[in-house]
């Protein structure tokens, strides 16, 4: 117990290093690299004075370490600014989106972990089989497939051809608004609202999109598990369930993949940033409003503050992320610790 | 790499070219009769990037129509005998758009990818090597890259860098620095403590001669692996940069922008707008991570358990 203390303490002081060498970077693409953001904003015809002026007010004339450390010192204090486009703060439509990205994400989660793990393990039961190669190769298609690509394909095929599904947004029209105000997460808020019919719909409108990210995604979880199913199937506790005549199923399917299961974790936190960039392609594929469609948006309005800010949002997500993993990894396999 | 004059004694330990080359060869022949699978998929990778490569080299006389002739055929026509792959809403031919597209994308993938490994590759080098403080710093420096989403650093690049070639190549070099640098200097420390390592720098062997002749031959092997499946990598977020809007001027033939111009007109039914130009991104792709996984078995034989 003292050791896992003493790693958890470690491990979110390591968070920190991490999290400021993220930060940095942003500040250096944003900031110091070529572009101004107040002359492609405005354009490059309007008169100096204005430009000056618009700087003043931004605070992008002063010295690049005074805005540096301005940067750093708002983060710390949570403030991630203004909008240059809209009379906002940047972290009004941030909190606005991010439970929609969170919610794609996460229901995409599953649906990559539904798809990749029985379907690894089973590969690996079948090793050097028809089937093993037939998974296998599926799941390196899957994985070069663009997952835009699988988005758009899989709209034409269910929502125009078969015209089952809806293609875009997160709601139908006949769902109103104020069932959404508790969490932005739609299927928890219709669940609590207890309105069936708009949980219908929500859930049918983030049918495709979590799907497409789940797709996509699978055809790592199926290596890796497939990978590390070898592993302990080649190991002696399951020769001797074997030889106690257990049935062949609950061999590798209880004993087996429990054990495969901790490296398959440490992966869904790795591919928790893969997951995020994907669901930036597939918001922008399915209309979905969220952060990554915010990204997009404000990129063609040059609203260079909120930009900053999504992609800050998206560090604090990350470190923060991993830093849970390595914190489960270490309560559920005691070796870590040390 | 080193010059010849600090050539060391040692002769057993001494890295020849021809040397590997023959090794190289000779696990490649004993490999088609040892996996009959993995040499296959190697095979099938292969063929799909030559001919990727003979469109992108010779795009002129394979492809009928000019890419960017908007008189090519009827607007929004699907395919037919004219037009195998049909015509996109300003009534380009999308074969000839696909021909020619893959130079584009070839272009900025391999680009990228040999920049990236131009600088991920001697920092690695240097920071498994010289060890202490610059490692540190040049290691929590890369695991950070390397921890954030790749495509969303992509777009904050391309975002400032403003559309072009050379911006969208610079922008997706960027992200797989990390990549080769954590791959080499993890091989580094280890390679460093091997024996003939110990025997050369023993008898005085300079430090860039231990780097250059030592080091360096047996780090590049798995480089080639992760380069293939590097290319992949960039060959889709090259797409996905156009696809967003950010990758290239209009007037280059691009097939992440024909999706995203096919996408307008999914909802007429418009298919073929966008199932060529994802089909030959994901071909492509595929082809890279074959060749990869074929060299991975192949080079690595230790791996082939897995």
């Amino acid at each position: 117990m003292k050791n896992l203390l003493r790693y958890a303490l470690t491990r979110i002081l390591l968070t920190i290093p991490m999290l400021w060498v993220l930060l940095t970077l942003v500040f250096v693409v944003l900031r110091v690299m070529p572009g101004d953001p107040v002359s492609a904003m405005i354009g490059g015809h309007a008169p100096e004075r204005v430009i000056e002026e618009q700087k003043e007010k931004l605070g992008l004339n002063r010295p690049i370490l005074v805005q540096y450390f301005a940067y750093l010192g708002d983060l710390a204090r949570l403030d991630l600014g203004n909008s240059m486009i809209y009379n906002q703060k940047v972290s009004q439509p941030l909190l606005e989106k991010l439970p929609a990205t969170l919610e794609l994400t996460i229901v995409g989660m599953g649906f990559t972990m539904l798809i990749g793990i029985p379907l690894g393990a089973y590969a690996a039961s079948r090793r050097r089989t028809g089937r093993d190669f037939g998974i296998r190769l599926f799941g390196n298609v899957a994985y070069c497939i663009p997952v835009f690509w699988m988005g758009l394909m899989l709209q034409l095929v269910f929502g125009i051809w078969l015209n089952l599904l809806p293609i875009a947004g997160r709601t139908g029209p006949r769902v109103y608004a104020s069932e959404f105000q508790k969490t932005g997460f739609y299927l928890l808020d219709t669940l609590i609202a207890g309105q069936w019919a708009s949980f219908g719909d929500v859930a049918v409108h983030l049918l495709l999109p979590s799907l497409t990210l789940g797709i996509v995604l699978s055809g790592i979880f199926i290596r890796l598990t497939r990978a590390n199913m070898l592993d302990t199937l080649k190991a002696d506790y399951v020769l001797a369930a074997r030889a106690r005549g257990i049935p062949e199923r609950r061999v590798v399917y209880g004993h087996a993949l429990k054990n495969a299961f901790i490296p398959v974790l440490t992966m869904l936190g790795l591919q928790f940033a893969a997951l995020l960039a994907g669901a930036i392609l597939t918001e922008t594929t399915f209309s979905w409003p969220g952060m990554g469609r915010l990204l997009v948006e404000r990129i063609y309005l040059r609203d260079y503050p909120t930009i900053q800010g999504v992609i800050v949002m998206f560090a604090f997500f990350v470190s923060i992320v991993s830093l849970i993993v390595d914190l489960i990894y270490a309560v559920i396999d005691p070796r870590v610790r040390y | 790499m080193a010059s010849p004059e600090t050539k060391p004694a040692t002769a057993g330990a001494r890295y020849s070219a021809a040397g590997a080359v023959a090794r190289l060869l000779g696990r490649f022949s004993s490999a088609r009769r040892k996996y009959g699978l993995e040499w296959w998929i190697l095979i099938a990778g292969a063929a799909v990037i030559l001919f990727s490569i003979y469109l992108a080299a010779f795009p002129a006389t394979i492809a009928r129509y000019d890419p960017l002739d908007q008189e090519a055929g009827p607007q929004m026509s699907a395919p037919s005998r004219a037009h195998p792959m049909g015509t996109d809403n300003l009534s380009r031919d999308v074969l000839s758009r696909m021909i020619h597209g893959s130079r584009t994308i070839l272009g900025v993938a391999f680009a990228a990818a040999i920049l990236s490994s131009l600088i991920g590759i001697p920092l690695g080098l240097l920071s498994g090597f010289v060890g202490g403080a610059l490692d540190r710093v040049l290691s929590l420096v890369m695991d950070s890259i390397y921890s954030f989403p790749g495509l969303i650093l992509a777009i904050a690049f391309a975002a400032m860098l403003g559309p072009g070639v050379v911006n969208i190549t610079l922008s997706v070099a960027v992200i797989y620095i990390p990549t080769y640098f954590r791959l080499v200097r993890g091989q580094t420390l280890s390679i460093k403590e091997e024996l003939y390592v110990e025997a050369a720098r023993a008898i005085g062997a300079p430090r860039r001669t231990i780097l250059g002749r030592y080091i360096f031959p047996n780090v590049i092997a798995t480089v080639v692996v992760v380069f293939s499946l590097n290319i992949a990598d960039a060959i889709m977020t090259e797409a996905a940069l156009s696809y967003i809007g950010l990758g290239l001027p209009a007037g280059i033939p691009d097939w992440g922008m024909d999706l995203s111009m096919g996408k307008k007109f999914l909802p007429s039914g418009v298919w073929w707008m966008i199932t060529f130009p994802g089909a030959m991104i994901s071909l492509l792709a595929l082809g890279f991570t074959m060749l990869g996984e074929g060299l991975s078995e192949i080079l690595n034989p230790r791996l082939l358990e897995k």
